[in-house]
């Protein structure tokens, strides 16, 4: 067992993992945070992605003993006193999840994104999610509201 | 004619309709928990003191198992059990069981081997369980599998339909010969045959429909507890149909009581139909948690949803057209070829046969049609419905061989299509394969469509596509299909062993919010949003107080499910009539406490109104009096205010429509883009337009995947080659583009409603409209074909077949 500390949404947690603990496992177990999901097992669906020190990285992918030091958010530290991060607000108003199983992935690349690319084209936002599978929407309206979450984010 | 009522422009919906009812872009009640990482999937369920099962699969297509020895794996730490065949057989448990019967030419039936839930004797195709070792632990489960020493003794396998079918192919099943299923037929063969006696120009093409992997993004997962107190049994399981999966499990499987079995299906991520279907492992675990008197829990890894989710298509196809003089059809012949797998799964035969052929007059008029399909045993995973099911391979063939017609005898696709349309005053429209169309305006989706696509500017973007070296192609699709599924009556007389009926109950509260209970499934459908807006229309209930209660068989009466499109057309209609209900009690308690006679009540804006006075009692006030009965008929009626009902449809309901695609093909490499992509869809009433735009985006999303970018492949031995996503394409937000979408709308005769479902249209209508339109970008190289999946590669072959890029 290896002891492992970060921040996660804003709090401290240290616990003891084996080594080979993937960080997705750490989150969703140990944490119980089971917002971040887990869909495949070679790094292409992306459900599982949550920020590492600000970037969206594919946290089944990543050892929990990677992530030591870390401050990792996950989509359950994105709202603020129950008000919707404007990436949230953006992709319920326009419908850019259907059964909601990538849905926290999404969020958390689209976040990355738009922080990294303020005014972002629709043809950034399509290569952007790439590492992002989703099964339901087709994309159009999570592009939508990329877009309009990340002008909302620009304010 | 059938009224054409609204003409909803969905881009202009909110300007049509305002407030929460039938036909407003409401947003989603569902959102706030998937988008704060708050739903509840069942792989974030776990029991007290559960443990964790991981399967031991075949690794060959066809094997005898020789031995089977668990005794290092049973002595591995954390290991709990190790459950196999032989287990399975010692507790006499019964194997999958398969829905729809179907009784092949000359009163034969198809041929259904027997599925166990773990392989006895033999394996069939890659990912058949073998055994399953039950852990503390996930890891010292998955550990202790190595162990498990399995001698199989490998055998010849067939991997694809021609294999299947070559002369001395080896058997997957001795039970059929020549690994045929069944042979089927439907149509008047005789009248077929003299239409194409008599006919100017026949047109023919061979078709392949390629196998697809589902691949919803919520693996499988299954949760089993028992309680040996009560000997209740609890399953938390990806379904789409919990109460099916209760019923085909508890009477066909496990052999348990079906009232001592609650299965819950929590919020799903995707189906796309192969959440449909009982699999071995969800069997497994609940027996196993009944054996062990321990919670069992098995998620799958992708790999295993690559290998072990039922598969969708896989057709062999030839079909002819026999047309006159002047482009008229005068018959359709189509011998198709269908790929069951090693097994048949529950839908598995009626896909390419009921689903499908009854689709094959399309949206035309042809007199004389005839179908006849093998379904064809394999040593790979079991094929059954996937979004569509049997439509999209009827709808490509018929689609396709439309525009070969067209290119054949000259004519425009365009005009083609509009000589051989049903017309509007012809329906009620029977067919010459079973289908009896209710309503449709295909003039009228397909002119629309030819406007939003802007067809008429079409050559001069061909022009400015060729200036930079690209061939620019448009391909239509002028589909219909058949949904809602069915009428009970009649699916039983074609083989179906379950009713297809749906149901409701609606529960008012005192305070007057009310929450519906409903059999169909949401797994991405919006249910929770549109079954709401219904309540609101109906009830004048705010949406707030409207709960939509789906998925658990301990809190919902006996329900069907979600498939096939159905949850609205049918379940929608259930939820209709319990409101009747409740509002034909609520007038008899608002004709008490008004001291009017009951006659003279209506309903209207959420209050009940005595007629040609001022008076009115508001649906609370009504609901409270039902439940404080203080003032109220009691010697004539009940207290309480709650109804349940269920529907069993007259008929499919019919939605069609005209899928326009435009691609630009790079002819020195075959690379191909859509870049336009126009779909007008006659689904009947929308009740909420902004998810009605989303099911089709997401369909034709899956109908371009299946057309641009995926296929199974599995080789001549049966390993499957395409088993993760590094080896399977699924579209990604760079694969496609924004879409143009719209509807036009004539009503469903045989629904309140007038609706008639949206899920399965895009991916129905898509994939013919995207390879015709790369064979008509190619077609001035003399490209006549090419084949799903047209990628880059099988682009570049086809375009050097015809003699190369000039």
């Amino acid at each position: 067992m290896t002891e492992v500390t970060m921040t996660v949404n804003g709090k401290s947690v240290t616990a003891d993992v084996e080594p080979d603990t993937l960080l997705a496992d750490f989150i969703r177990q140990n944490l119980s945070l089971t917002g971040t999901h887990v869909g495949c097992d070679t790094s292409q669906c992306g459900a599982c992605c949550v920020l590492v020190d600000g970037d969206s990285m594919k946290s089944c992918t990543m050892l929990a003993v990677q992530a030591d030091g870390a401050e990792i958010t996950t989509i359950e530290g994105l709202a603020t006193n129950g008000t919707f991060h404007p990436m949230q607000q953006a992709f319920h108003d326009n419908h850019a999840l259907q059964c909601g199983f990538c849905t926290p992935g999404m969020l958390i690349s689209a976040i990355d994104l738009a922080t990294k690319n303020p005014d972002i084209s629709e043809s950034e936002i399509r290569h952007g999610l790439e590492g992002n599978l989703c099964r339901c929407t087709g994309y159009h309206n999570i592009v939508k509201a990329v877009k309009a979450g990340a002008d909302a984010m620009r304010g | 004619m059938p009224d054409t009522g609204l003409d909803t422009d969905l881009e202009n919906a909110e300007q049509v309709v305002i407030g929460n009812g039938i036909g407003a872009r409401v947003r989603r009640k569902e959102d706030k928990r998937f988008l704060t990482g708050k739903g509840r999937y069942a792989d974030d369920i776990n029991r007290p003191g559960q443990t964790h099962a991981y399967f031991v699969r075949s690794q060959v297509a066809h094997a005898d198992i020789k031995n089977l020895d668990t005794s290092a794996a049973e002595k591995a730490e954390g290991v709990i059990a190790v459950l196999t065949g032989a287990d399975v057989a010692a507790d006499e448990l019964g194997g999958l069981p398969c829905g729809w019967g179907i009784m092949g030419k000359n009163d034969v039936p198809m041929h259904e081997p027997p599925h166990p839930i773990l392989a006895i004797g033999t394996v069939r195709h890659v990912g058949d369980p073998i055994a399953v070792v039950i852990a503390e632990t996930k890891k010292q489960a998955k550990a202790a599998a190595q162990l498990i020493d399995v001698t199989l003794e490998e055998k010849p396998a067939v991997a694809n339909i021609r294999a299947a079918l070559a002369d001395g192919a080896p058997l997957v099943h001795d039970g059929a010969p020549g690994n045929v299923a069944f042979d089927w037929e439907i149509g008047d063969r005789a009248a077929m045959e003299e239409a194409f006696a008599n006919a100017a120009h026949v047109a023919e093409i061979d078709i392949d429909n390629n196998r697809l992997i589902p691949n919803a993004i919520e693996p499988r997962v299954a949760v089993a507890e028992f309680d040996t107190g009560t000997g209740d049994y609890t399953l938390f399981v990806t379904s789409q149909n919990p109460h099916v999966h209760r019923l085909l499990i508890a009477a066909f499987v496990l052999h348990i009581p079906e009232e001592k079995f609650r299965v819950v299906a929590p919020d799903v991520g995707g189906g796309f139909g192969s959440k449909i279907f009982p699999y071995p492992e969800e069997s497994v675990v609940t027996w196993a948690a009944a054996k062990l008197g321990r919670p069992v829990k098995w998620t799958a890894e992708r790999s295993e949803s690559f290998m072990t989710d039922a598969h969708g298509r896989d057709h062999v196809s030839h079909a002819e057209l026999a047309l006159d003089k002047d482009g008229k059809f005068l018959a359709l012949k189509v011998s198709t070829l269908a790929n069951l797998g090693g097994y048949v799964s529950a839908f598995g035969g009626a896909v390419p046969t009921f689903l499908y052929a009854p689709l094959l007059a399309g949206t035309y008029t042809t007199p004389a049609i005839y179908c006849e399909v093998k379904g064809v045993f394999t040593h790979t995973v079991p094929v059954d419905a996937y979004r569509g099911a049997g439509r999209p391979e009827a709808t490509y063939l018929l689609e396709r061989l439309v525009d070969r017609a067209a290119r054949e005898t000259g004519l425009s696709q365009v005009d083609i299509r509009r000589k051989n349309f049903i017309q509007p005053d012809a329906f009620p429209y029977q067919t010459p394969v079973a289908s009896c169309y209710d309503s449709g305006d295909y003039e009228a989706t397909l002119s629309s469509a030819l406007k939003k696509a802007d067809v008429d500017g079409f050559e001069k973007r061909k022009a400015d596509a060729a200036l930079r070296g690209k061939k620019r192609g448009l391909g239509f699709s002028t589909y219909l299909e058949a949904c809602g599924v069915a009428p009970s009556a009649v699916a039983g007389q074609l083989g179906a062993r379950a009713g297809l009926y749906e149901s409701a109950v609606v529960r008012v509260h005192p305070t007057g919010g009310v929450t519906v209970f409903t059999g169909t499934h949401s797994h991405g459908q919006s249910h929770e949003t549109t079954f709401a807006q219904l309540v609101n229309d109906r009830l004048g209930v705010g949406l707030e107080h409207i709960e939509v209660v789906h998925g658990d068989t301990a809190r919902i009466q006996f329900g069907m499910g979600t498939y096939g499109s159905r949850s609205l057309a049918v379940g929608g209609e259930a939820l209709i009539r319990a409101m009747d209900k409740v509002i034909e009690k609520g007038k008899k308690i608002a004709a008490h406490l008004m001291e009017a006679s009951e006659n003279d009540i209506e309903f209207e804006g959420g209050s009940f109104k005595v007629t040609g006075t001022d008076k009115e009692t508001p649906f609370g006030a009504v609901a409270f009096a039902a439940y404080v009965p203080h003032n109220y008929p009691l010697e004539t009626l009940e207290p309480g205010l709650e109804e349940t009902a269920f529907f069993d449809p007259l008929n499919f309901t019919f939605p069609g429509g005209c899928h326009i695609c435009e691609v630009e093909v790079d002819p020195a490499t075959g690379v191909t883009e859509v870049v336009n992509f126009t779909a007008v869809d006659d689904v009947g009433r929308v009740i909420n337009p902004m998810i009605v735009e989303g099911q089709v985006h997401g369909g034709v999303t899956q109908g371009i995947g299946q057309a641009l970018l995926e296929g199974c492949v599995y080789d001549d031995n049966g390993q499957l080659l395409t088993g993760s996503y590094m080896d399977y394409t699924m579209p990604r937000a760079d694969n496609v583009p924004s879409y143009n979408v719209g509807t036009e709308l004539t009503l469903c005769a045989h629904n309140t409603l007038g609706v008639k479902g949206v899920g399965e249209v895009g991916a129905i209508g898509s994939p013919p409209a995207v390879i015709n339109a790369i064979v008509d970008a190619l077609s001035d190289l003399g490209v006549t074909d090419v084949s799903m999946p047209a990628t880059s590669q099988n682009v570049w072959r086809a375009i050097q077949a015809a003699g190369g890029a000039k």
